[in-house]
């Protein structure tokens, strides 16, 4: 089981969890579970999320593999300069 | 290919030597071609006319005498672009602000344009296209802009990120909240607390290139653009989808980039250009005036923000919250989100909780600056800092070692810290010899610290081993400062071969894979990550060649040095093979020898800096002068010291002129005053001293040379540590950015009662 | 409007064209002469981009008319390397990393240029006053100043 901890802005597409758990072993298999779980959350999925795991960001790489006790987050797909 | 990113190499031959830059001989004798310096034949002249005002409703456009005009050979508006956005908000914004559809939104949107055969037919023709307007109330001030009874640029926007949703329109479009703890009681356990509001004006990247391209559309529906960018691949994409193009069929050419820092990572006039040539049947050359520059292209949010810190008389934080208030322009982003994130990322806190609102406001669409967001939140943030560590007694440097986020600490944003360098710039600032020389009278000393994320992202390089064994380097991000010569040390180094003997160029659309936007310091980066990647690749290959050549097992062949060489023994004769010799071989074993390399580069690892900086306050005309100034940051690893050191420099001059004079000014009209460099004035070389640098070099554990990016941290810290700086030579705390002389003047005024 | 013949010396060769009366000479070396070296950044003065000599002196090629340039001698950054053999301020440039996008080096080689041949040992405040008419964004003029004192020392003869 890996803790999710959710930006604000998702927060009210998933029921109001702001931290969930899931069973996934890749970023992969997280994000499929969690649109699974929750609908309303594709759409930012698909284009808007960076994933954060144990304090690196990932904006593209879903391969990543998750270790049980990762500590996860989803952020907003950051812009730079 | 299963690709290998730990960080792994101690020990360099090529990284982390100074050589001469490939693209420097074009540069300093004008060969290189930048954005303006490119033609092709029967080529035309585009034009843009702009909204004269700041919030008009476009009632009706009518460009019939403007058509008639000789030598006028296409006019375009919105309806020569029609909507193919498909309900994605960003790319409908991106559209609008190329052409402006039911409404202008600031002053310089485009409205219209016009290609002809030359300049005089074109400006001339812009003069004849009626624009009926029915102008309607602005607001161009960040918290005017929050006021119920503002106008309202946008029906649709209802904030977001609030509970209930609102049900009446405004500008704030959202809101974003970070932190952890229970601030209420952390501010309860402090002994001592500062609270201030501040604020930053609008500011522009200043690139000294403005936006060109030459665009050309063919009937067959290919097209080609050459274009100053920092991404030719995602403007292939932007305007593919803008134009309804097949990515294919558009083949984007980058031409050198006269800096973008930001400011060219999305398009701004390239679908207008390849409208106009699809119209006209005609390659389109459009580049941009500086007033169009400054009126229609790029800043960054003018921002409102309030900061609260409390802290034990021990000087240890017990809370911290900031408020933030970013402009976006007419479209909302994630400018205030940024800014949020970023305000207390150096620091270790119990208790802490960001708010940032995105407010749209009638001015142009931001776009990123280096390090976008972070350096406003960072002036708010470190002024606070200094003033509280004044009110403890305490010194301003150990007051931020006792506080500063190490490995292990949970950052403001979320996440858990892995191994950082805040406190490594600390330290390295405090045994500075700059932190204990002398001043004069009227000087003063200030400091500061920066934060950045940094990226990675797709990215994609090829690697050619040419047949007398130099090696073609092609690389899909754009070189923004020097990246080439970093690029061909990294692959030098990865086959142990002279950085001489590598050529890098950056790859067209059509000749490499797809790769993000140069931004967020991830050039040198990903593409060195790729270019290892690819590397390795290539040396796999030339294992099977010279397994070929001396006919032996490739199991007993390694590459050590630049070479192949046989394991073992019984191989004891053979006299190890080079990559010339194993290239002069191909054609008999094979063929030519690539290695390829497609990866997302993830992992990028978080920057931060340290800058010490002294200043003289003249008491008589508020003017102030930068003394000296040293940047301390960490890079991870310096592939290239010398453009590393630049980076560190140009970042930190452009804080200066943020800090002390760049803004952008409007009048009641909400139109822009000064949108030229008389007017918007950056440093010039007699307002600098020398900037004196300190590489840090605190592996990334997620690159195999321990690289991090180093383009955005050294813009983060320079205006607080400036407004510092300020307070501690003229005794007055400045909460308003720029520091320029009527402001610093009033303040010494008002400190006098 | 008709336009105007011109006969002027550009970089040692003589050279003709027609302009017309409001074109500059920027526009003309860019668009008709194929000088495309010399740079624009803000066509009204301020970035010292196009900076070119004319007559010895540097001036802002945006600022003069192309018409002025008659019976002229006229300098850009495409003469300033004495055929394959750079000159010591554009070898400096490469080796001090003093530049960085590059859009700026032209007008600063030809600025520096003309300070060198005035003064061949400026101080550093010097050279940043003589320089202040040119813009760099990139490089926060440090190894700008560093280069140009390196080249200053080298064209007097002293050692590095
Ligand atoms: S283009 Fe002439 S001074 Fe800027
Ligand atoms: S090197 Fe980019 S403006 Fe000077």
């Amino acid at each position: 089981m890996v803790q999710v901890t959710l930006w604000g802005g998702l927060v009210p597409l998933a029921d109001n969890q702001k931290t969930i758990s899931v069973e996934a072993g890749t970023i992969r298999e997280l994000l499929r579970k969690l649109e699974d779980r929750y609908p309303a959350l594709s759409g930012p999925i698909k284009n808007q999320v960076a994933v954060v795991v144990d304090g690196v960001i990932y904006r593209n790489d879903w391969s990543q593999p998750l270790a049980e006790d990762a500590e996860v987050f989803l952020m907003r797909r950051l812009a730079g300069g | 290919m299963s690709f290998d990113a730990t960080h792994q190499k101690e020990q360099f031959k090529s990284v982390g030597t100074r050589p001469l830059r490939p693209d420097g001989v074009d540069k300093v004798t004008g060969r290189a071609r930048y954005g303006a310096d490119f033609n092709m034949p029967g080529q035309l002249v585009a034009r843009v006319l702009r909204s004269p005002h700041a919030h008009a409703r476009i009632v009706k456009i009518d460009t019939t005498r403007a058509e008639a005009v000789k030598g006028v050979k296409a006019v375009v508006t919105a309806d020569d672009l029609p909507d193919l956005t498909n309900g994605d908000a960003a790319l409908f914004a991106i559209l609008d602000n190329c052409m402006a559809r039911t409404k202008a939104l600031y002053d310089g949107h485009a409205v219209a344009a016009v290609a002809a055969i030359d300049e005089k037919a074109a400006k001339q023709a812009l003069k004849l296209i009626d624009v009926e307007y029915e102008v309607l109330p602005h607001v161009v001030d960040v918290d005017a802009a929050m006021a119920p009874d503002a106008p309202v640029l946008n029906d649709a926007i209802f904030t977001e990120g609030v509970t209930p949703k609102p049900d009446t329109a405004s500008n704030v479009a959202n809101r974003s909240e970070f932190g952890h703890g229970d601030v209420e009681a952390g501010f309860e356990a402090a002994d001592f607390i500062v609270e201030r509001s501040y604020k930053t004006g609008q500011t522009h990247q200043g690139y000294i290139e403005p936006h060109a391209c030459v665009a050309s559309c063919n009937p067959d529906g290919t097209a080609e653009l050459w274009v100053c960018t920092q991404g030719h691949f995602v403007y292939r994409q932007n305007c593919a989808d803008l134009l309804g193009l097949e990515v294919s069929k558009l083949r984007v050419t980058s031409s050198e980039i006269g800096g973008g820092f930001g400011g060219k990572t999305h398009v701004w006039a390239e679908p207008v250009a390849l409208a106009l040539s699809r119209k006209a049947g005609r390659p389109v050359k459009l580049v941009m005036s500086r007033e169009e520059v400054f009126r229609a292209s790029g800043p960054t949010s003018a921002t409102s923000i309030d900061v609260k810190i409390g802290a034990r008389k021990d000087g240890r934080i017990t809370a911290a919250t900031a408020t933030l208030r970013y402009t976006s322009g007419p479209y909302p982003d994630m400018w205030a989100e940024l800014g949020a994130m970023t305000s207390f990322a150096c620091y270790d806190l119990e208790n802490v909780k960001t708010v940032g609102f995105e407010v749209v406001v009638n001015r142009p669409k931001v776009a990123a600056y280096r390090a976008p967001s972070a350096p406003m939140a960072a002036f708010a943030v470190e002024s606070a800092v200094d003033e509280l560590a004044h009110k403890i007694g305490m010194d301003a440097v150990a007051f931020r070692i006792k506080n500063a986020a190490k490995e292990g600490t949970k950052s403001s944003y979320g996440p858990v810290y892995g191994p950082i360098g805040i406190g490594p710039t600390l330290e390295a600032a405090k045994a500075h010899p700059h932190m204990s020389a002398p001043l004069r009278e009227n000087q003063g000393r200030g400091m500061a610290c920066g934060f950045w994320f940094n990226f990675g992202g797709q990215t994609c390089t090829d690697l050619n081993i040419n047949a007398d064994g130099t090696v073609t380097l092609a690389v899909g991000t754009v070189d923004v400062g020097g990246s080439r010569a970093s690029l061909s040390l990294i692959a030098a180094e990865e086959l142990g071969i002279e950085y001489q003997d590598v050529k890098a160029v950056v790859a067209d659309t059509a000749t490499l894979g797809y790769n993000d936007m140069t931004d967020g310091s991830r050039g040198t980066f990903s593409s060195s990550m790729a270019t290892i990647s690819a590397a390795r690749n290539a040396v796999e290959i030339m294992r099977q060649r010279a397994a070929l050549m001396w006919d032996i097992p490739v199991e007993d062949i390694y590459w050590e040095d630049g070479h192949a060489k046989a394991a073992g023994s019984k191989y004891g004769n053979l006299a190890p093979l080079s990559v010339k010799d194993i290239a002069a071989e191909s054609g008999n074993t094979g063929g030519p020898i690539a290695g390829h390399s497609e990866l997302v580069a993830d992992g990028a690892g978080v920057s931060f800096a340290t800058h010490i900086c002294d200043v003289e306050v003249d008491p008589e005309t508020g003017s102030t002068r930068i003394v000296r100034y040293t940047v301390i940051q960490d890079a991870g690893k310096a592939v290239h010291p010398s453009y590393v050191e630049g980076q560190y420099q140009g970042g930190a001059a452009q804080g200066i002129g943020w800090a002390l004079n760049e803004e952008y000014i409007y009048g009641d009209d909400g139109r822009l005053q000064n949108p030229g460099f008389l007017d918007y004035r950056i440093p010039v070389c007699s307002d600098l001293p020398m900037i004196d640098t300190q590489i840090l070099e605190i592996p990334n554990p997620n690159h195999p040379y321990g690289v991090r990016g180093v383009g955005e941290t050294s813009i983060v810290p320079p205006l607080a540590a400036i407004a510092n700086a300020v307070s501690n030579a003229a005794g007055v705390r400045m909460s308003h950015i720029p520091m320029s002389p009527p402001r610093i003047l009033a303040a010494l005024k008002d400190a006098k009662g | 409007m008709t336009a105007i013949a011109v006969s002027t010396t550009i970089n040692g060769d003589d050279v003709e064209y027609l302009c017309q009366p409001d074109e500059t000479l920027l526009d003309v070396l860019r668009n008709r002469l194929g000088l495309m070296g010399t740079k624009e950044g803000c066509g009204t003065g301020d970035c010292g981009a196009c900076s070119t000599i004319m007559d010895g002196r540097v001036v802002c090629s945006c600022l003069v008319l192309g018409a002025e340039a008659q019976g002229r001698s006229i300098e850009t950054i495409e003469g300033m390397a004495q055929g394959a053999e750079l000159h010591p301020l554009q070898r400096k440039f490469i080796e001090h990393a003093a530049l960085q996008c590059g859009i700026c080096t032209p007008g600063f080689l030809i600025a520096a240029k003309a300070l060198l041949e005035e003064k061949p040992d400026p101080t550093e405040e010097e050279i940043r006053f003589w320089l202040a008419g040119n813009l760099c964004r990139c490089t926060g003029y440090d190894k700008i100043v560093r280069a140009v004192q390196d080249a200053a020392r080298e064209m007097r003869g002293e050692a590095a």
